[in-house]
């Protein structure tokens, strides 16, 4: 019965999550909508409309031309920000333990943040010449400090009070871990990770498009050579399409659900 | 018989002296009032027998194992159901999961919150259930010293009448000392067997009144009689800043 419960619940949450995507539906479309009196003004030289571009990206999938390309960048973005969670997370959180490590790291952090991704992609190419490690570095550096403050701040702001009270109460180490420190800091990391996401793809098509010889940045200088704008908006298209994809059919139900404890209404 | 000793207790911020030369001693079985104005030291005084503060001088011995803490704040976890937070302590003892949450649900009820109440999280509960959710983590785990800073001040009378029960109850089953603090005098002349009083700057206790009658015995009536005669004495008048003022017209040093 309570498994019933619970699983009817959790259907309802997720129908209701996907009901209140009409909103995100509707402003996207008219988002299209201003896109294609756009094309119609310029051309397709200049500003292919939506449907050209649907129709390019279905040719591009359908020669096999498409899957290829994303699968490597996929590849060369996941392993950037996969490290980048893991190292800016893992020092974020010690960091925010210690007042001394805070203070250090903020203005390096600052530092970090306001260096352009492509100053870091110069240096990277340099180090680490044409291969698939000069975009999964860049990735990596442009994401680290964004989860690092994250992490810090997360660390940072833990209450003294409730820590008081788990103290007094004997909590051993790992129940203060996921009991005290763990919920709390989730709630800082997920906004986090989800930027730290975003800065990802954008950041390996930049690099790409410079360094390397295949992924969809390259891709993007080959179709903007022969200047075909039609397979670069398809290009586009579909980099944004998987992002969206992630954050709002991954990401955001997971942060539903660990964060269930900050949004539910009152009944 | 478990016993803690506190002797020539002193605290210091910085410089500012808040407890000075403090003497207490508290058995099993035994419930005590700290009665002050605020910021005479109490809840200072609280967290250094809670052992959440070490005090800057002190020779202080306790044989009280299991120790509970109530804050003059619910400080419950936002993130864990009103029933996790009370199995809480529980869950740090190593009982089992099912096991735990029977218990915590149990208790719950005996506090006036049903399993629909249980089931919410902190932010949905009225304050009121939120300190009853505290008081309810802290009795979970069957304490041998209570520790209890201004528990009941958020709760309705009638609720306060249950809980001063269902705590005197506790103290009479499982011989648990309670240390408490409180601004009611008549709450701490319903559930004290002895009321300290403590004046500020430095904190230090200034009189010690015992009361004799069981506390099954201590009618409404009793109640008031005793706290209106408590309030005849000086070190009580003082305690609440009553005496003061007539001081301060007196001229007094």
């Amino acid at each position: 019965m309570r498994v019933r419960d619970r699983l009817s619940a959790a259907l309802t949450a997720t129908l209701g999550y996907l009901w209140s995507g009409w909103g995100a539906v509707s402003s996207l479309l008219l988002f299209c909508a201003l896109w294609e009196w756009g094309g119609q003004v310029y051309g397709t030289l200049i500003l292919p409309g939506p449907m050209e571009t649907f129709a390019r990206l279905g040719a591009m999938f359908d020669r096999g031309m498409a899957m290829p390309e994303l699968v490597i960048s996929a590849r060369r973005a996941l392993y950037g920000l996969g490290l980048a969670l893991g190292a800016g997370t893992l020092l974020g959180l010690v960091a925010g333990r210690s007042l001394t490590a805070s203070m250090v790291s903020r203005p390096l952090v600052t530092l970090l943040l306001g260096m352009p991704p492509i100053a870091w992609l110069v240096l990277a190419m340099l180090w680490f010449g044409m291969g698939d490690a000069t975009p999964v570095f860049t990735v990596f550096i442009a994401c680290f400090p964004i989860v690092f403050a994250g992490a810090m701040q997360g660390a940072r702001t833990v209450d003294n009070k409730l820590r008081d009270m788990a103290r007094s109460y004997r909590l051993p180490w790992w129940m203060m871990l996921t009991d005290v420190h763990l919920p709390h800091v989730t709630s800082y990391l997920f906004p986090a990770w989800i930027t730290a996401l975003g800065t990802s793809w954008k950041v390996v098509v930049m690099a790409e498009l410079l360094t390397t010889a295949d992924g969809v940045g390259a891709a993007l200088a080959v179709s903007r050579a022969q200047l075909d704008t039609a397979t670069s908006m398809g290009w586009i298209l579909a980099v944004l399409g998987l992002l969206l994809a992630f954050e709002y059919l991954f990401l955001e139900p997971v942060k539903r659900r660990v964060e269930r404890w900050r949004t539910e209404v009152a009944a | 018989m478990s016993v803690l000793q506190i002797r020539d207790l002193h605290h210091r911020y910085g410089a500012t002296e808040v407890l000075a030369g403090i003497d207490l001693d508290l058995h099993a079985g035994e419930v005590l009032a700290l009665l002050g104005p605020s910021g005479c030291g109490k809840s200072t005084l609280l967290h250094i027998v809670a052992g959440l503060l070490i005090p800057s001088e002190a020779s202080l011995h306790s044989s009280f194992n299991r120790l509970s803490c109530v804050f003059q704040e619910p400080r419950l976890m936002p993130w864990k159901t009103a029933l996790d937070n009370i199995a809480l302590g529980l869950k740090a003892q190593r009982v089992a999961r099912v096991e735990r949450r029977t218990r915590a649900a149990e208790l719950g009820a005996r506090m006036g919150l049903d399993s629909e109440d249980l089931d919410k999280y902190p932010h949905e509960l009225s304050g009121g259930m939120q300190s009853r959710v505290s008081l309810a983590r802290a009795l979970a785990t069957r304490p041998d010293l209570l520790l209890l800073d201004e528990p009941f001040s958020a709760l309705d009378v009638g609720l306060k009448a249950e809980l001063y029960a269902l705590l005197i109850d506790q103290v009479r089953r499982f011989g648990t000392a309670v240390l408490m603090i409180t601004h009611d005098l008549m709450e701490a002349v319903r559930l004290a067997d002895r009321i300290l009083m403590m004046a500020p700057e430095p904190g230090r206790l200034v009189h010690e009144v015992s009361l004799d009658t069981v506390q099954e015995a201590r009618s409404s009536t009793w109640v008031y009689q005793s706290s209106a005669a408590l309030m005849q004495e000086e070190a009580v008048r003082i305690g609440f800043g009553l005496a003061q003022a007539e001081d301060a017209g007196g001229g007094a040093p």
